[in-house]
């Protein structure tokens, strides 16, 4: 797909260091990589992820030059943040929320990826590598929102470090070489912030593949038929950069909107209190972006059991391109199954609102009691496996599909792109 | 028959839907703690500012009232005088200047160790102080309020859950006669807003148990509202300016996606897609 360099240097300076380090013409042939031409706006959250990645990172190396990983000082230290250091009030709520907004953007991207068929042949490794990166992602956000060092930090990571306890014979002992001890202490916390520091430079690395995967088998599309002929591609530059420049500002508003006048909505209030091991918080919350795998996770009774389906759940997506068997790549063009995906995406939602009820609660008041929440992420946890491992694969045998366009061309001429 | 599938599961989809959202509301209902009623801060909203004598009389409420149990763990006198708090002053942009926070500091007693000896002694506090702990730790907070820690006041509004209105509500109007049948443990008062209902701190406030300089009728609810402001302004003091720049960021970045979406049009104009 990259297709041959057309970069000529034009002074003898450029000549000169084209010979010895072609940088200039890497990145020129970068910028110029052939596009589809029908790329929408869902296309656009690569380059907003990218600016999240490097938000979180320059916010982040200047908190940690006032941030002290010390029990006994950190929820202050964050308080000093926010209140004496120059600009603290301002880059404290962008590197929270900032986390939400990564999160938020990575959905889209990956449910963008699985209604498009992104993940299909030859893209698979390039699927796997974004799993990756979600995965790191997540142990990122969660070890990050233990540094605080508030109620909701504390417990959460008591929980979530207590899944490694239940793992059989060498559970016990796992979880305390991850704590550095019994129980949550201040190891914990040192470890965490080492971690919580070394883990998004391992994102920047897993990134470097994915673009470079990406660059090497070519975007998919909306239509999700291979580009055939140099009509089908614009190059990146320009046609994609002011494309992802305005969808780029439309976001930072968005997060604008968070960060200077909602930037308490996405947190919880009992991490204003300083972690206490004493008083378990009435209700232990993840935060949101953990919510739907918190849901799996007390859908079943057996503890065990319940890490690994939300582990499981997880897994699950590394091997999508091979469960979903279909020829066809794009939802647009399978009648049926953009209607399982689009009950899918509606049972994330309802896994999440699951995950942020008490599971006793009653979800739906229907019957002589009503649903509770536990028995509606149960039927959501159902679903979710099953739109995997027997949807997909059935589908792929048994849908009739609707008619591939010709070529990206003919389809954005006659409109259907 | 594939197509009458499809259909089912639209109607399915769109009906659970509506169901999940009456199970909402059928749920805020619920709860054994009355919902604290919604009140009209003037520091909320995209322009909200805190009302500057409301906070200087809040302040003199904690003082006299409320810092003989509760800290201000994350303040120091010279907050008082910041830009955006409650006695900022123009005419003294550094707040350790500022006569009434000077003022301030001295009506409190500060231990320190003496340079030459190594000896503790009281001394009068001075603006770069911070507020005093009051209790040497937590073990003897407790043993002095009934088991019960009082709580540390300088991020208490955003550490509630319904935050200025929840405070206002539990303090104003939340100490009410137990309903018939609730028996109230000892050592602690019923409180309709208090999770649980009941509440180990004692009603704080009465009608004038402190005297406004400026005039203004001490009633509880008064000083109720008058407190929750300062501590508002404890818990986010840097809410106005963030606001301020927030605005401004709006229209910045609005104008830049306008400009951006006219180089992306003129860009593309010659390509259809």
């Amino acid at each position: 797909m990259s297709g041959h360099s057309t970069y000529e240097p034009k002074y003898a300076a450029g000549r000169w260091l084209d010979k010895r380090l072609p940088i200039v013409r890497f990145g020129v042939d970068f910028m110029g990589f052939p596009s589809p031409r029908n790329l929408n706006y869902w296309y656009a959250f690569g380059g907003i992820l990218t600016l999240c990645l490097l938000a979180q990172i320059i916010t982040g190396v200047i908190l940690a030059m006032h941030y002290t990983p010390d029990v006994n000082l950190a929820f202050d230290s964050v308080q000093r943040i926010r209140r004496d250091v120059p600009f603290g009030w301002l880059l404290q709520p962008m590197h929270a929320v900032g986390a939400s907004m990564f999160f938020l953007a990575v959905y889209i991207h990956m449910f963008r990826g699985m209604f498009y068929g992104s993940y299909k042949n030859p893209r698979e490794l390039l699927w796997i590598i974004g799993c990756l990166i979600y995965l790191v992602m997540m142990a990122t956000g969660f070890l990050g929102y233990t540094l605080p060092w508030g109620q909701m930090s504390f417990w959460g990571a008591t929980v979530i470090t207590g899944f490694f306890g239940a793992i059989p014979v060498v559970g016990e002992s796992l979880q305390q070489w991850l704590l550095g001890g019994y129980s949550i202490g201040n190891p914990t916390l040192q470890r965490f912030f080492s971690l919580h520091y070394l883990l998004p430079f391992i994102i920047c690395a897993l990134v470097g593949l994915h673009v470079w995967a990406v660059h090497h088998v070519g975007q998919n599309n909306p239509i999700g038929i291979e580009p055939k002929s140099k009509s089908d591609t614009l190059p990146f530059h320009p046609f994609y950069t002011m494309k992802d420049a305005f969808a780029i500002a439309v976001f930072l508003l968005i997060f604008a909107l968070f960060v200077f006048y909602l930037p308490e909505a996405l947190g919880h209030a009992d991490n204003y209190q300083r972690a206490n091991p004493m008083v378990t918080p009435p209700h232990i919350v993840p935060e949101w972006y953990f919510l739907p795998f918190y849901a799996i996770l007390r859908a079943v009774p057996d503890k065990l059991m319940g890490i690994i389906l939300m582990f499981g759940a997880i897994g699950v997506l590394f091997v999508l391109p091979w469960l979903d068997t279909a020829k066809v790549r794009s939802l647009r063009f399978r009648p049926i199954t953009r209607w399982f995906f689009i009950i899918f995406l509606v049972m994330c939602f309802v896994l999440g609102w699951c995950g942020a009820k008490a599971p006793d609660d009653i979800a739906i008041p229907i019957g002589e009691h009503g649903m509770s929440f536990k028995w509606l992420s149960r039927i959501a946890t159902l679903y979710y496996f099953a739109y995997f491992i027997v949807i997909l694969p059935v589908m792929g045998w048994i849908e009739k599909t609707k008619p591939l366009p010709e070529s990206i061309t003919k389809a954005v001429l006659s409109g259907d792109a | 028959m594939l197509k009458a599938i499809t259909k089912t599961f639209a109607v399915v989809a769109v009906v659970s839907t509506s169901l999940f959202a009456g199970g909402m509301v059928a749920q805020a209902a619920g709860g054994g703690e009355a919902k604290p009623e919604t009140q009209n801060w003037g520091f909320k909203g995209p322009f909200g500012t805190y009302d500057r004598p409301a906070m200087q009389r809040g302040y003199q409420v904690y003082k006299e009232v409320c810092s003989s149990c509760h800290v201000l763990d994350h303040l120091s006198f010279r907050h008082l005088g910041d830009k955006g708090g409650p006695f900022y002053d123009p005419q003294f942009p550094n707040p350790n200047d500022n006569p009434v926070v000077k003022a301030f500091a001295k009506d409190w007693t500060i231990e320190r160790i003496d340079q030459d000896s190594g000896d503790p002694y009281d001394d009068t506090g001075i603006p770069a102080d911070q507020f005093p702990d009051i209790y040497p730790n937590a073990i003897a907070a407790a043993a002095s309020n009934g088991g019960a820690v009082p709580p540390d006041l300088s991020v208490i509004i955003p550490a509630r859950t319904g935050g200025a209105d929840y405070l206002f509500a539990l303090l104003a109007h939340g100490y009410t006669e137990a309903p018939e049948g609730t028996t109230v443990g000892e050592g602690t008062s019923y409180n309709k807003y208090f999770p649980g209902n009941q509440i180990a701190m004692a009603p704080p406030l009465f009608d004038e148990m402190v005297e406004y300089a400026d005039g203004t009728q001490a009633s509880t609810e008064q000083m109720s509202r008058d407190l929750v402001e300062f501590l508002a302004w404890a818990g986010d003091p840097k809410m106005e300016v963030r606001k301020k720049v927030g605005f401004a960021t709006f229209l910045f970045l609005f104008i830049f996606a306008l400009l951006l979406f006219m180089t992306y049009k003129e860009v593309w104009k010659d390509v259809d897609h």
